[in-house]
């Protein structure tokens, strides 16, 4: 501790003129250097790598398996990418929207950070709003940097070809790349409520690992449901029941009736969510 | 979790899992005798999908009818069971149009009720009854003779004319009670049995209005005993090849007739044949059968004659009311082929026709039947109007006249219509196990049927395996076992399954020639005929073959679309046979590099085949040629877009939204309003504080902090601060002490707007403090710990928590806070490395960014070492000497004494003292004196002589000492004080060596705390 005292200033420094607190920038740079952001994002990015490697290591007699799995994956990079998206986005990725959305007020509160956030003061709302922009954000950028990734090893290893699709039929490499953004977007709204509910979850809880895992158990949860045939048309209000409607995107008449249930379900558990998650932070006391 | 697993089950991309559609659920695929009824009825129990006309909630009344038709051969009449639905009697009684509908093979007019009723709720006077030798009806069965089974049509077309409810095209009027031979409104509607009935009536009932007909045939002849081959030397084609294992099952002998009560009743004398093994079949099928089945399989000139008397071909010259054809794409026993055959004929008789091929048929359960339900609902709401009240140019319905499924992969086909079990109640909720929806493809022309079809524009070049010779021979084994496989009848299109295990049957070494195309350079898009032209050589004189085309991907999977082969029987005299084969048609996409292969076999066991072994060679004699609907995959475009809006779920959505904005904008207003609020509100309160000055109460202006009757409750009732007031001003270093757990800290997260009071309230710097409140902006603190983010070093923690104040930074002073901090080189690195110390330095120099106004500091010297804590004091001292204001809460007391001008005592949540330290300490009522060596008796007497008016104090000789004693001093006016003592003393002469006032603030504390 030195000595050195702050220098005196006779007259009492005024609050000062204050610019909006918690600047989106700020929020990113303390959460970007996160080993958890880091480890996540690496992941996304290597395994498509990893796919590849494991598409070469398995001994390649195929050819009497027909349209099978690995066949049309390495068909080409658009096919290769479609399959890493299929094959990540039902649990990989939601578990990625999940931790970006859960962890970000959760992990504050573990540091001891969040109290001094509120005193500075920043705005509750204020802080709810950065956070959730800033965790949907590293979200999206894990979908779609997992399929960035993955057309790009597809592309290197197995060209840059059309795409092909089950029925036999090809799109060409413009359209199924549009078609395969369209899925990306997909995929990402129809995890939105998973992020919602983490980060409604993070805000009940100090442990992030509560949040994250609560938001996970729910999403299997909505899968056994989703699976139970004898609750019929009631499985389509489950938010995962659409889950897997981009691929619909990919027929060659694109029936958009499932992507635009699933985006609406998802989008309605997800504001349902947010208004939770508002009204308890807004009204919580933080002991933290 | 689900895509994952579906990863393993199908493939991947395009699988359409899960729609919203309404689903085939029609019977289980077990048996074949099973789907030939479930095809025979497809209509009922499907789900409509768009409902184009109202439906009625009343439920139709029926009325059942036996309805005379004429004899069977040898004379005897025959009376057919039927079923008349009238629509409820919520609407007018009259002007109906009317429907007919026929069954299939092997069922009854039961398995038409639910289409009935539903037509009937949608405005149509419904007849269904049972064709000719099935059930209750009485007579044989002639195989859709126009004769019987045709005529029968009309017979009940005059049970619709004779009634008075039923809407009438020539004028007539239907109230007066009609004659029989008068034109109702009618259409007639079936499927595969019943589709032939339809059309039978099509082509020889001039009343019939409307004709929809599903997977039926053209001419039987054609689809039972089939012959692609035709000699390119125009010579006559040698008879066909038995479709055995279909045929087999179509002319079993069925079973006796039953009533109601499941006894086998006896419709008419000799209504069942003489013949045994025969059943209900009519005598010359029976025995032209049996004699075909004798000569070694070779359909006899009198089956063929009899099969092509039963056929639509025969009448549809004479049709002219719109048909509607739909045709599965899955179907071994009537193909495609038969469907453009039928349009063919329909169009150049002048009638309008549409044509839909949809995925499922005989062989596979897929959508047709709902789609074949749907679309007749449809096409009977447009057609069945009076003819006055038609418009001139016929049909012009804006259709496309020909619409096709691409046919979805098997696997998911299969999956799709395994599970369902028929719909009982008919309303086909929404299943997802069957609800794969087939992209259509739409074009205004329907293909032309192979028969009128020229060499197509498209040749694709075929070749042989590498080595092998221009003629490939091909065996035919002894009873010709073993034989490729293509397909089970009913069961499903083997071919068309990409699963090695099954489809390894459709092909056997040595007993086919094989000969494929290059990789295609564009897409291939087929929806018609294809042929081929070949060179057969047969040393035996006669050979019978069967040509398959399959879809080969690169990886050398090979898919047989529709799972049809076509059989060739060629006769060959001295040299090759050269002979154009029409393989089946199909509904295919080829997409660019996938190769065409054409597979010519030796043995098929779908098919009759002679016994004797035999050595064939095939070789080409052209080119494939093939019809292609449009050039790759963009050319047909979608006829319909799929996508329906889910409407529930978006506005759900929707509405969500909506509140969810409406609720932040009525936020954001009422805290506008609460902004100004406080505005007026300090200006009161202002307002006040000048009249409390005014009263003499003190000056106000200079309160930091006011702490007014706090009281925080935690539910179940515990009180962590009960009733605490007090008030920190301006410059103090403020002590808040008290032992653990005495609300210091809860306080002060009050004080922070961290948590809000249950009662009370607290002020900053003259304003209400509420959690976020701006006032925060200008107090600085550090409570309960630090918070900092590990993964950041000291200096980043302190510059990016500056920059969440959002206020500029040149007023953060960083530089003054971090040499406070003295970290020196550390502060570079990540503060999950520093010790607590090291944190906790840097809490307080992150508390003083800013220079504010009030600093708090909780507990700030856990973790520092005793320089350390000297140095901070000192810092504290100096900081509230510049004029700002800092409370230091800390248990102990020592520190507190050392360090603050002030102090509030808290225990239990409430403040039991406060005040500066000298007015504590100082108001001590007893000083302990130290006196020379031996003089404290002298000095005791002293003191208790003392009297300077007033109560004289007590005192005492401490302990065993004797040069020390303690003066307990009275308090009061007028009541000697410790100066009084000490004067006192000196007068006296006794040498006084130290005066002591007896009470330190650690006494003063525990006997306030003792109080409680």
């Amino acid at each position: 501790m030195s000595q050195r005292t702050p220098a005196a200033s006779p007259r009492p420094v005024a609050a000062g003129r204050r610019s909006t607190p918690l600047p989106l920038l700020v929020e990113v740079r303390r959460q970007a250097g996160r080993r958890r952001t880091l480890v996540v994002l690496g992941l996304v990015l290597a395994l498509p790598l990893l796919v590849v490697g494991a598409f070469a290591l398995g001994d390649d007699d195929g050819g009497d398996g027909g349209a099978s799995l690995v066949a049309l994956a390495t068909s080409s990079g658009l096919n290769f990418a479609v399959f890493i998206l299929l094959a990540s986005s039902g649990f990989l990725l939601a578990v990625a929207v999940a931790l970006f959305a859960g962890d970000c007020i959760a992990s504050e509160a573990t540091w001891g950070s969040l109290r001094y956030l509120l005193a500075a003061p920043v705005p509750r709302r204020r802080l709810l709003g950065v956070k959730l922009a800033v965790g949907l954000a590293s979200g999206l950028l894990a979908v779609v940097g997992i399929v960035a990734s993955a057309l790009a090893f597809g592309t290197l290893f197995y060209g840059g070809g059309d795409l092909s699709t089950i029925l036999g039929t090809t799109l060409p490499f413009g359209e199924g790349a549009l078609r395969l953004a369209g899925s990306v977007a997909y995929v990402f709204v129809s995890l939105l409520w998973v992020a919602a509910v983490a980060f409604w979850l993070g805000t009940l809880t100090d442990a992030a690992l509560g949040a994250v895992g609560g938001a996970v158990l729910l999403l299997i949860l909505s899968n056994i449901l989703d699976s139970i045939t004898a609750l019929g048309d009631l499985r389509v209000w489950l938010p995962t029941h659409d889950a897997g409607a981009w691929l619909d995107l990919f027929s060659p008449v694109v029936d958009y009736s499932s992507v635009i249930r699933g985006a609406a379900v998802s989008i309605s558990w997800a504001i349902v969510a947010l208004v939770a998650a508002w009204w308890r932070f807004s009204t919580k006391d933080v002991v933290s | 979790m689900a895509p994952v697993m579906r990863v393993r089950g199908l493939s991947p991309v395009m699988t359409s899992p899960r729609r919203p559609r309404p689903s085939v659920r029609a019977v289980a695929a077990g048996t074949v005798g099973a789907v030939l009824a479930a095809c025979g009825l497809v209509v009922a129990g499907a789900p409509g999908a768009s409902a184009a006309a109202a439906t009625s909630e009343v439920a139709p009344t029926t009325e059942d009818a036996v309805v005379a038709v004429g004899p069977e051969p040898d004379g005897s009449p025959v009376g057919l069971d039927a079923t008349v639905f009238v629509p409820g009697d919520d609407a007018p009684a009259t002007g109906w149009p009317a429907v007919v509908l026929a069954h299939g093979y092997g069922g009854s007019k039961d398995d038409l009720a639910g289409q009935a009723e539903d037509l009937a709720r949608r405005g149509h006077v419904v007849a269904t009854y049972t064709a000719r030798g099935f059930g209750a009806s009485g007579g044989r069965i002639h195989l859709g003779s126009p004769d019987y089974e045709g005529a029968d049509v009309a017979g009940v077309v005059d049970l619709l004319a004779g009634r008075p409810d039923v809407e009438r095209d020539d004028g007539g009027d239907p109230g007066q009670g009609a004659a029989r031979g008068a034109d109702p409104v009618v259409g007639v509607a079936g499927a595969s049995y019943g589709g032939a009935a339809a059309l039978l009536a099509e082509g020889t009932d001039p009343r019939v209005d409307a004709v929809a007909a599903a997977i039926t045939w053209h001419d039987l002849a054609a689809s039972l005993t089939p012959q692609s081959a035709s000699a390119l030397d125009g010579s006559p084609p040698a008879p066909g090849v038995l479709k055995e294992a279909w045929v087999g099952q179509l002319l079993r002998p069925s079973a006796p007739a039953r009533g109601a009560d499941g006894a086998a009743v006896e419709l008419a004398p000799g209504a069942s044949s003489p013949r045994p093994g025969c059943g209900r079949l009519a005598e010359d099928f029976c025995a032209a059968y049996l004699r075909t089945l004798e000569g070694g399989g070779v359909p006899t000139p009198e089956l063929t004659a009899l099969l092509e008397a039963s056929s639509p071909a025969r009448v549809l010259d004479g049709a002219s009311a719109p048909a509607l054809l739909v045709q599965g794409e899955a179907d071994t026993l009537f193909g495609l082929d038969a469907s453009l055959a039928n349009a063919a004929q329909l169009r150049g008789a002048g009638a309008p026709v549409t044509l839909a091929w949809s995925t499922g048929g005989h062989d596979a359960i897929g959508e047709l039947a709902a789609d074949f339900r749907v679309r007749t609902r449809e096409f009977f709401g447009e057609h069945l109007v009076p003819r006055r009240d038609r418009p001139a140019n016929g049909a012009g319905d804006g259709r496309r006249a020909f619409t096709y499924a691409l046919p979805l992969p098997a696997v998911a086909a299969l999956a799709g219509g395994g599970g369902g079990g028929q719909d009982p109640d008919g309303t086909g909720s929404d299943d997802d196990g069957g609800g794969f929806v087939a992209p259509l493809r739409a074009q205004d022309t329907i293909p032309a049927p192979r028969a009128a079809q020229e060499r197509a524009t498209t040749a694709l070049p075929l070749a042989g395996p590498p080595g092998a010779p221009e003629a490939q021979p091909l065996l035919f084994p002894a009873g010709g076992v073993p034989a490729a496989r293509t397909s089970i009848p009913g069961l499903g299109v083997l071919g068309s399954l990409p699963v090695p295990a099954l489809a390894a049957g459709s092909v056997v070494p040595g007993q086919s020639a094989v000969f494929t195309t290059e990789p295609l350079t564009d897409g291939l898009s087929l929806a018609g005929p294809v042929s081929v032209d070949l060179a057969v050589e047969a040393p035996t004189g006669s050979a019978v073959l069967f040509a398959a085309l399959y879809d080969v991907d690169p990886d050398g999977a090979a898919v047989l679309p529709g799972g049809g082969v076509a059989p060739l029987r060629v006769t060959t005299g001295g040299g090759p046979a050269r002979v154009r084969v029409g393989l089946p048609a199909v509904a295919r996409e080829v997409p660019a590099g996938n190769r065409l292969r054409l597979v010519v076999a030796s043995t098929d066991s779908g098919y009759a085949m002679p016994s004797a072994p035999a050595l064939h060679t095939v070789a080409l004699a052209g080119d494939l040629s093939v019809t292609p609907t449009a050039t790759g995959n963009s050319a047909a475009p979608p006829l319909e877009s799929a996508t329906t809006v889910p409407t529930a779920q978006v506005v759900v959505a929707a509405v969500l939204a909506g509140l969810a904005l409406v609720g932040a904008l009525v936020l954001a207003v009422a805290r506008r309003r609460a902004r100004r609020r406080p505005a007026t509100g300090s200006a009161a309160a202002t307002g006040t504080t000048a009249a409390a000055s005014g009263t003499g109460e003190g000056d106000d202006t200079d309160v930091v902090l006011r702490v007014d009757h706090l009281v925080l409750e935690y539910r179940g009732g515990v009180r962590a601060v009960d009733d605490a007031s007090f008030t920190v001003r301006r410059g103090q270093v403020v002590g808040l002490l008290g032992p653990n757990g005495a609300g210091k800290t809860t306080a002060l997260r009050v004080v922070l707007g961290l948590v809000r009071p249950t009662q009370g309230s607290v002020e900053l710097l003259g304003t209400p403090v509420t959690p976020g409140a701006p006032v925060l902006a200008r107090v600085g603190a550090l409570v309960e710990g630090t918070g900092f983010l590990p993964h950041l070093s000291g200096r980043e923690n302190l510059e990016l928590f500056w920059r969440a104040t959002g206020r500029p930074a040149a007023d953060a002073h960083l530089d003054q806070a971090l040499a406070v901090a003295d970290l020196g080189d550390r502060v570079e690195r990540r503060v999950g490395s520093y010790s607590q110390g090291m944190r906790m330095r840097l809490g307080i120099a992150s508390a003083l960014l800013g220079l504010p106004e009030l600093l708090v500091l909780d507990e700030p010297t856990n973790g520092l070492d005793p320089p350390q804590i000297t140095a901070m004091r000192q810092v504290l001292r100096d900081y509230a000497a510049t004029g700002r204001t800092v409370i230091v809460s800390s248990h102990l007391l020592a520190e507190v004494e050392a360090t603050c001008s002030h102090v509030v005592v808290m225990a239990r949540g409430t403040v039991l003292a406060q005040g500066s330290v000298a007015d504590l300490v100082g108001t001590a009522s007893a000083v302990t004196v130290d006196v020379g060596d031996g003089e404290a008796q002298r000095a005791l007497g002293v003191v208790r002589a003392l009297d300077v008016g007033g109560e004289p104090p007590e005192v005492v000789a401490d302990g065993g000492e004797g040069d020390r004693l303690v003066v307990t001093l009275a308090p009061g006016e007028g009541a000697p004080a410790a100066d009084d003592v000490v004067a006192a003393l000196v007068r006296a002469g006794v040498s006084v060596r130290a005066v002591v006032p007896r009470r330190h603030l650690e006494q003063v504390f525990l006997e306030l705390v003792g109080e409680q």
